[in-house]
């Protein structure tokens, strides 16, 4: 009996998981998966940016108690959220960085974007006995990535910050290692304001980076700036709220320097209706306004305009239908900024061009 | 003279026994450190962090304490599942092969090939579990990660079976195929049985080597906060939970990440204790 | 034989069963053994051909150019290929000595009472997740590093440049000691097996001879196990060079090639892991498809290399006895 009893063990601890897991491979006869526990069956699959992560967890797990729907979002990085959907292996991506006209070239398909939320990108960092809110001109922020600015006392940011003794601590940049719509979103307010940021780094979802540490996601590069003392890395505002970690003012085009805030970034998004009717791509770094902080953004949902099917493409829809207008009530607990009116009805045209096979899939406002 | 010199290099040589000794001894406890070292972190850091929620919740949206990684130790099983299954279909017929037609022109090949599956890098599995499955079945799905898997498990249980399939005496085979059973029949009840303990050990192995990898299913099952188990969705599991909450800035999650890692240490070892019982079975027959 | 077959009639039938069931049997167990080889020709070839535009694109640059940049669509792999191969050296270098050490003590010196519990801690050892050695060398090991180690060596020696850059913590050291420690198991069980396995003869002989144990183990038992304390060694080195998680937690995940301990560094493997499933760009994929098959590449030539040596150094061993 004895010799019997590891295969016993083994093939019960086979037979348990392949009862949980169905049929195993390709060869095994197609005994059907288990209906799941209490859910319905439908569930979606979403990927994409870290950066609106936070809210999106938020809305996905109420969404799925208030409407039995499970949404599986997985934030990957916003490249990943973009090359998954063009892979077609999720239902949405999530991208903070729209599609290029090129990129939008390679999709399989037409492609919609859903803006969702604004966010604003802060310099967190991490210096020991440093308040909160060092003021930063994007000279001094450009310096820093670029790896001219070595030290927390350099002259150039003690000028700006002259009641504030800073440290003789090396300043330890943090970027991310994966491609990201906040690094888009970054790279693009510093192309703006520097150029010699733009001829020696240029924008986009991934760079090359002249100095600093990579870590993935906004979750790796908070967990950089915050394990690692003298150091500094650019993450959405609810990273550093919610990590009890200080993070700069920047002077904006008006030259005010502004504390990224929900207030602040709402100002920047207030002023892009125009812009956004026009196309909805359309970048709200630097933005004009006094109260405007410079490094913000809108995070997108990217969707296929032309759904594969019926059954998701409306669960699809309406889920998109109730983050842009339910869903928004979400964001400022979460240090988000709610989309302007205007751009709530730009998404709702939008969202009427989801089809499956010619057939509307948003259920018509009564 | 010579009995003078003879005295002076032995107390040398006694000099250099004692302090090479030592420093063999300076090794072993050298070796031992970082796993006492890791064991009493994940050991007292887990413990802490664990409670009957990490066994029943599923995970928190980011930044809200509690939760827990139910999703990710079923869907650990679920994956672990399915390339056992694989694995084990595929390594032991294979292997059955392998030992029992030594002479056959291929079998060389399949040995190499078996091998140099056996030491490509467990990342580079994903890549080609991406390429193969997820993206034709366009989906993340358990299915791609028991695959992705089976790659890393086929080799070992492979040739594992085939050295214990030859280990058994080859009088034992004789006298089957002597009193007029066909080959596939001494091949089943004769050899096999004699080999199974081997066999089981090896698969255990397997088993036990899988279910903490990670890299492989990065870009295979990707992850899930929800439980599933479907084949064919995204998936969970607690090596990749870890993961992702270690790197994570939030406390609560590095809490959470050490409760996994201590779940997971636990599996394993439990794994290898059954290896060992398996072993010693062998052994008392 | 044929008068058998041609009289026997019961023992026909019988015969014919045997062969089709022996049929079966064979070709049953071969598909499956050929499955595994299907896959993985398969498996090479749709890397091999996703790779294909930067290599076209690159050439042999691909592997000496030190430049990754997405934003330009310039792709050279050397900052990785050198991480992967800088830290497996390193990891070997610390890993090497205190490993065979540890097994000349389990094998020779040490006690039957604590052979037994530490020949299960090193074996523990080996079977903890690769993950769990990441959380605890990211959570645990880096700040320690940093304050403690780093930041007195780059005071101390900051201008030598094996010492320079700054104390980050997560860096080429902190990657090197994490892999050190989990090759260090395979080197210590498997020489452990290996000297355990010299005959007690060469050992009974040196000591009648008069040597001191020390001289015993290093003149009769070390020589006898040089083959399979190599094989452990070159089995470490393969699975260093391919280790993901621990190393990508602890690395700094910086692409560029430096001599310093103190830098950041990237592996093979952990760009793959960090860029993989989100490269957007055709040429960025296939840059990542060729560093995937370069990996590859290397710890097959690693594997063949260790398989070749030990042939020699058993072929030359038995010569010369």
């Amino acid at each position: 009996m004895r010799r019997w009893f590891g295969l016993g063990i083994l093939l019960a601890a086979v037979a348990a998981a392949g009862c949980a897991g169905g049929p195993g491979g390709e060869g095994a006869p197609p005994s059907g998966p288990r209906p799941a526990p209490s859910a319905g069956a439908l569930r979606l699959n979403g990927a994409g940016a870290t950066f609106p992560y936070p809210l999106y967890s938020r809305w996905f797990d109420t969404y799925s108690r208030e409407h039995g729907i499970q949404v599986n979002y997985q934030s990957i990085g916003s490249g990943g959220g973009i090359q998954q959907l063009k892979n077609r292996t999720v239902d949405f991506g999530a991208s903070d960085a729209p599609l290029s006209d090129e990129e939008q070239k390679e999709m399989p398909a037409p492609v919609i974007h859903i803006p969702t939320v604004a966010g604003a990108v802060v310099l967190a960092y991490n210096v020991p006995d440093a308040p909160k809110g060092l003021r930063m001109s994007p000279e001094v922020v450009a310096g820093i990535f670029l790896g001219q600015i070595k030290k927390w006392n350099d002259p150039q940011i003690t000028a700006l910050n002259p009641d504030v003794s800073l440290p003789d601590t090396a300043v330890v940049v943090a970027h991310r290692s994966d491609g990201s719509g906040t690094t888009y979103i970054f790279t693009h307010y510093l192309s703006a304001v520097s150029p010699d940021w733009q001829t020696k780094v240029g924008a986009g979802k991934s760079v090359s980076w002249p100095v600093g540490l990579g870590g993935k996601g906004n979750e790796g590069v908070t967990g950089v700036v915050k394990q690692t003392p003298g150091g500094i890395g650019y993450v959405e505002l609810a990273y550093a709220i919610q990590n009890n970690l200080n993070y700069a003012q920047v002077r904006n085009a008006a030259g005010q320097f502004v504390e990224p805030s929900v207030v602040s970034t709402t100002a920047a998004a207030a002023g892009s209706a125009a812009a956004l009717k026009r196309d909805v791509r359309a970048s709200i770094a630097n933005a004009a306004g006094a109260e405007a902080y410079p490094i913000s953004g809108f995070t997108y949902i990217l969707v296929y305009r032309d759904q594969p099917d019926l059954e998701r493409g409306k669960a699809l829809a309406d889920l998109l239908d109730w983050a842009i207008r339910d869903g928004q009530k979400f964001a400022p607990d979460l240090h988000y900024a709610p989309l302007p009116a205007a751009v709530v009805k730009i998404n709702e045209a939008a969202l009427r061009q989801l089809n499956y096979q010619g057939q509307p899939l948003l259920a018509t406002a009564p | 003279m010579s009995g003078l010199a003879g005295s002076r290099t032995s107390l040398r040589r006694r000099l250099t026994n004692l302090a090479m000794l030592g420093l063999c001894w300076l090794g072993a406890g050298l070796a031992v450190l970082p796993l006492v070292l890791v064991l009493y972190y994940v050991a007292t850091t887990g413990l802490r962090a664990l409670n009957l929620d990490f066994f029943t919740q599923l995970p928190r949206p980011v930044g809200e304490p509690g939760g827990g990684m139910k999703p990710a130790i079923l869907g650990s099983l679920e994956i672990v599942g399915i390339a056992s299954v694989l694995g084990l279909l595929v390594g032991i017929l294979g292997g059955i092969y392998l030992a029992e037609y030594p002479n056959h022109r291929m079998v060389q090949g399949i040995q190499f090939t078996a091998d140099v599956l056996s030491s490509v890098p467990s990342i580079v599995l994903g890549v080609v579990a991406y390429a193969l499955l997820v993206v034709p079945m366009r989906r993340f799905s358990a299915l791609a990660g028991g695959v992705a898997l089976a790659f890393i498990m086929t080799p070992i249980v492979l040739r594992t079976t085939e050295e214990m399939i030859r280990l058994v005496p080859g009088s034992l085979r004789e006298a089957s195929l002597a009193l007029g059973a066909p080959r596939w029949r001494t091949a089943i009840s004769a050899v096999l049985p004699v080999a199974r303990a081997g066999i089981v050990t090896g698969a255990l192995l397997a088993v036990a080597r899988v279910a903490g990898e990670t890299a492989p299913l990065l870009f295979t099952a990707l992850n899930n906060q929800y439980l599933n188990f479907r084949p064919d969705q995204p998936t969970a599991s607690l090596p990749v939970q870890i993961y992702t909450y270690a790197i994570s800035p939030y406390d609560d999650w590095h809490r959470l990440a050490w409760a996994g890692a201590l779940v997971l240490v636990g599996l394993i070892a439990l794994l290898s204790l059954l290896t060992r019982l398996a072993i010693r079975g062998r052994a008392l027959e | 034989m044929k008068q058998t077959t041609a009289v026997g009639s019961p023992r026909l039938r019988s015969r014919r069963r045997h062969d089709v069931g022996d049929a079966l049997f064979l070709r049953v167990t071969q598909a499956f053994a050929l499955a595994m080889v299907a896959v993985v020709l398969l498996a090479l070839g749709v890397t091999a051909r996703s790779a294909w535009p930067a290599v076209r694109a690159f050439g042999l640059g691909f592997l000496t150019g030190s430049t990754w940049d997405p934003v330009a669509d310039k792709f050279g792999a050397w900052p990785f290929v050198w991480g992967t191969l800088y830290s497996s050296f390193l990891a070997l270098l610390l890993a090497v000595p205190v490993g065979v050490a540890g097994a000349i003590f389990l094998s020779e010196l040490s006690p039957r009472w604590l052979s037994g519990p530490v020949s299960f801690l090193v074996e523990l050892l080996a079977a903890i997740p690769s993950v769990v050695y990441g959380l605890w060398g990211l959570l645990v090991m880096v700040p320690w590093l940093r304050d403690r180690v780093q930041a007195p060596l780059n005071g101390a020696l900051g201008n030598w440049p094996l010492f320079s850059g700054a104390p980050y913590g997560v860096s080429m050291m902190a990657a090197a000691l994490v892999l050190a420690i989990m090759i260090l198991p395979i080197i210590t069980a498997v020489a452990r097996d290996v000297l355990r396995a010299v005959p007690r003869e060469q050992r009974e002989a040196a000591l009648a001879l008069g040597s001191t144990r020390w001289e015993t183990i290093w003149r009769a038992v070390l020589p006898f196990g040089r083959v399979g304390v190599l094989g452990a060694v070159i089995l470490a080195l393969g699975r260093a060079l391919g280790e993901t998680m621990a190393v990508t937690m602890v690395i700094g995940n910086r692409p560029e090639a430096s001599i310093s301990l103190l830098n950041p560094a990237y592996t093979m493997a952990s760009v793959l892991a960090n860029e993989y499933a989100e490269a957007t760009g055709r040429l960025h994929v296939a840059a990542l498809s060729g560093v995937a098959l370069t990996l590859f590449v290397i710890t097959f030539i690693v594997n063949g290399l260790a398989r070749w040596l030990v042939w020699r150094v058993a072929h030359r061993a038995g010569g010369s006895r």
